[in-house]
């Protein structure tokens, strides 16, 4: 795809965040979706494609009275909605379709219209689960002790990824948790898995979000300031966290990124704000040392030295992450909003002149990734 | 519902069977490729690296080193927290998930690189799981 050919002409979120107990998954999906079509001014019927995740796109697109030509059921974890955006793109190019609506909605603490979990199977059913695991907090987590002991990371500096991020947060009327958290707070919360904390531990809240694509010769139509994909990346590891090949690095995260990174034509020295899903505090640690934004075992420095924190030179998870702004399970989605409001010049803790924007997901337990980097200008 | 949750059992697949027949006679067995060479785990029907599907099933030497871990501090049917979920480096190559046992459950008490050796715990009439304890707890 040549940089900048498809663009965001619609975004929004689901009405509320947080908790929902008065809607289903579904009805999530197609709130963030009718929010997005009023956003780019459009009517279901103006849409020619649908991809979604955790929900059928047969159900959206049905409930939501849309007859696609192209569509994407990618369900890869957290970040398929990077690679919807991705696939999108392709598709537009393509012309398989000309307009395509990416929903995401999930009753992620409420569980209400939400299929039971499975426990999955495949070879992880056999080989992790028996040994006592409950869920991402006992496995996303478990890289982490070798790359700290590897680069002699400590644990208040893992618990400073979590206090910057709540700072972003502070700013942010719509994030769950505002209240300013100490490093001290972070060591003396609960203890989950150690060396994680409950405060290293995204939120499980409820809520939704939703974008449309379409060729960027279209962009004069739309109401809202436009903003263009620059480049992307996809890649796949391992589904099992035990498996991966290095438990200091994402092998998905450098392959994805570098794909972005190269297709956009930009280094992360261009890059004016960073989103880094954060299912956990160590993720924005491997992000940005995969993305290229630190070398080798500096990322933990970086943030303590205030670098991402408002005011630093390079602004991450400024709408809280999913440590504190929300995460509904796959929150993938509002990293991509967060970067279309602060390219737009709409968002809550504003970064002045933001113009290149990357939104790195993770699915899985770095079993998945998707880069998307956005900018507000044709190229 | 009342009454305790059953602990999470493993359902074998007729290609991982040899290794929980392994486990349940007190062995670890792993794969090896007859074309290349290549030590194989979680089990498969081929080899990743060269594509051969000639394996054989072998009996690991049992040792290993702890990679990383986490300590769970919350209950799970089967457990007792706190307790361990490592990955521990085999001596013959592949890494496996398991939990360090017959030590204390701390940081202190289990170190990154620390020697281990497999021992078994019976889980059901069929099936027991391979378990790794520090090779000083032997002595």
């Amino acid at each position: 795809m040549k940089p900048g050919s498809v663009a965001i002409v619609g975004a929004a979120e689901t009405t509320e965040l947080g908790e929902i107990p008065h809607m289903s998954q579904l009805e999530l999906h197609c709130d963030a979706a009718l929010n997005a079509l009023a956003d780019a001014g459009l009517q279901p019927s103006d849409i020619d494609g649908l991809a979604t995740a955790g929900e059928s796109p047969v159900a959206v697109a049905h409930l939501l009275g849309i007859t696609p030509t192209y569509v994407d059921s990618t369900s890869v974890g957290g970040c398929s909605f990077m690679l919807h955006v991705r696939h999108a793109a392709a598709a537009i190019c393509e012309e398989l379709c000309t307009t395509v609506l990416v929903t995401h909605g999930e009753s992620g603490r409420s569980q209400v219209g939400r299929a039971p979990f499975q426990g999955g199977g495949g070879l992880g059913a056999q080989f992790e689960l028996p040994f006592g695991i409950l869920g991402p907090p006992t496995l996303f987590t478990l890289p982490a002790l070798r790359y700290m002991k590897t680069y002699g990371v400590t644990e208040e500096q893992l618990a400073m990824v979590a206090v910057v991020q709540r700072e972003w947060a502070a700013k942010n009327p719509r994030a769950s948790c505002r209240d300013p958290i100490s490093v001290q707070d972070v060591l003396d919360s609960r203890m989950i898995a150690y060396p994680f904390r409950k405060l290293m531990c995204c939120l499980i809240t409820d809520g939704g979000g939703a974008l449309i694509l379409t060729r960027a010769e279209r962009v004069r139509e739309f109401p809202r300031k436009p903003v263009y994909l620059l480049g992307s990346g996809e890649s796949v590891e391992s589904p099992m966290v035990s498996q991966m090949e290095d438990f200091t690095t994402s092998k998905a995260f450098r392959v994805s990124a570098r794909m972005a990174f190269d297709e956009a034509g930009v280094e992360p020295s261009d890059v004016d704000h960073l989103m880094i899903y954060d299912a956990f505090a160590h993720l924005p640690l491997y992000g940005l040392e995969d993305l290229g934004f630190c070398g080798r075992g500096e990322a933990a420095r970086f943030i303590w030295e205030r670098h991402t924190a408002p005011s630093g030179k390079l602004p991450l998870n400024t709408n809280g992450g999913g440590l504190s702004y929300m995460h509904s399970g796959m929150y993938g989605m509002y990293a991509l909003q967060e970067s279309v409001r602060q390219l737009r010049g709409t968002a809550a803790a504003q970064v002045p002149e933001a113009r290149i924007s990357v939104a790195h997901g993770v699915g899985g337990m770095f079993a998945s990734s998707g880069t998307i980097i956005l900018g507000n200008e044709a190229p | 519902m009342t009454g305790e949750r059953r602990r999470f059992l493993p359902q074998p697949t007729p290609e991982t069977q040899p290794f929980w027949d392994g486990a349940k006679q007190g062995e670890l067995r792993l794969q090896r490729c007859q074309e290349c060479a290549n030590v194989i785990f979680p089990p498969r029907s081929f080899c990743p690296r060269c594509t051969g599907r000639k394996l054989s099933w072998f009996r690991a030497s049992g040792r290993g080193t702890v990679y990383s871990y986490v300590i769970h501090h919350r209950p799970v049917p089967g457990f007792t927290p706190p307790y361990s979920i490592a990955v521990v480096q085999l001596e013959e190559g592949p890494r496996m998930m398991t939990n360090i046992v017959n030590c204390p459950q701390t940081p202190e008490a289990i170190e990154l690189d620390m020697p281990v050796e497999v021992v078994f715990t019976r889980i059901s009439e069929e099936l027991s799981l391979p378990l790794f304890q520090p090779v000083a707890a032997r002595r």
